[in-house]
């Protein structure tokens, strides 16, 4: 039996609420950097909300873009440093709010870095505003009576956004199940692999829990993503080696 | 499986993932103030599925 032990690049113990889903989410990326032999030739860009918690406990370098920038400035990085490995790590809010522009035409130019963009459907730090990702009739701080579609329009999909584009790697994975845990782990290793390859862009969009802000008991986050969220974000393999897989 | 109290925060995640009905919440506090999970080694099936989805690398699989 195969031992299975925290991954060093966790070098302290994270500071998220209870069930938040970017432990696991971070705890995945570190495995996959560790056991791809990149631990120490990866770079992160951060900009704001809850992953910026990461900056002292996942032991990466890290540089601080500006809100919503981490794409531009990953792609700084990598044209600097094209031997390493170059990611951003964003919640919604951040990199499809006000990040939306950089997020998008880092996929545009195929840019040769990856992106992990964690969907919790809300602004996590801040409270629970509403975020592109939320859902029609989400309530949220900013829409105590639940998101009306009619006049702040439908929820963002990314994935759409970047699916027609000619990029290297395209999936959106769930942190609801160990099995989805397993099959977001191919994922993002099959994103960074597309960049080491110098296959262009990557994208790895994360449906996860914000437990706190969502008001919700674990186990009804759990259901919430399984029977309500990937029903508007489906999960799957959208581009694979620079095709479309038509999922 | 090895777990450090220490890193649990009383999600319960686990224990709504665990196949063999393992897992239960316990009436100890950590540190933090969480109460923390126990742990049926009869039941348990070193699955590790309690590893995969806890967010707070609570649990290990060690080497027997
Ligand atoms: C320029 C600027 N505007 C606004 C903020 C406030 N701010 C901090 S975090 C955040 C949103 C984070 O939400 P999200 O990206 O969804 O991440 P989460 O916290 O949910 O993981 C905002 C608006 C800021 N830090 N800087
Ligand atoms: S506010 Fe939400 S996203 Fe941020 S750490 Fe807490 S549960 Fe996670
Ligand atoms: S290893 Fe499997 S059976 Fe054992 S406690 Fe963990 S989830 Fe339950
Ligand atoms: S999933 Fe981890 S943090 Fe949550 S209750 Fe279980 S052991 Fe504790």
């Amino acid at each position: 039996m195969t031992e299975k032990r925290t991954p060093n690049l966790l070098v302290e113990p994270n500071k998220f609420c209870p069930g938040c889903g970017h432990g696991i989410i971070n705890r995945v990326l570190a495995e996959v950097l560790e056991e791809s032999g990149l631990a120490d030739y990866a770079v992160g860009s951060l900009a704001v909300g809850c992953s910026c918690l990461m900056m002292d406990t996942f032991g990466t370098d890290w540089v601080q873009a500006p809100h919503g920038r981490a794409a531009a400035v990953a792609v700084g990085l990598k044209r600097m440093r094209p031997d390493c490995c170059i990611f951003t790590y964003q919640g919604d809010g951040d990199s499809m709010a006000i990040g939306f522009s950089e997020t998008l035409y880092a996929a545009i130019r195929n840019e040769n870095i990856t992106a992990i963009l964690v969907n919790n459907g809300i602004f996590g730090m801040t409270g629970g505003q509403m975020a592109p990702t939320s859902l029609p009739g989400q309530r949220t701080t900013t829409s105590p009576k639940g998101r009306d579609a009619g006049t702040t329009g439908q929820p963002l999909n990314m994935v759409d956004q970047m699916k027609h584009l000619p990029i290297g790697y395209l999936a959106r994975g769930s942190v609801a199940s160990a099995k989805d845990i397993n099959k977001l782990k191919k994922y993002i290793k099959a994103a960074i692999e597309t960049q080491m390859n110098g296959g262009g862009y990557s994208m790895v969009e994360v449906l996860s829990f914000c437990p706190t802000n969502w008001k919700m008991s674990m186990e009804k986050s759990v259901a919430h993503v399984q029977n309500t969220v990937k029903n508007i974000f489906p999960v799957g393999e959208f581009v694979k080696n620079g095709e479309r897989t038509d999922a | 499986m090895t777990q450090n109290h220490e890193l649990c925060k009383g999600c319960g995640y686990c224990i709504l993932q665990c196949p063999k009905d393992a897992l239960s919440l316990s009436s100890t506090v950590n540190r933090k103030g969480y109460n923390v999970v126990d742990l049926d080694q009869e039941k348990c099936i070193l699955c590790a599925i309690c590893y995969t989805v806890c967010p707070d690398s609570v649990f290990e699989r060690v080497e027997a």
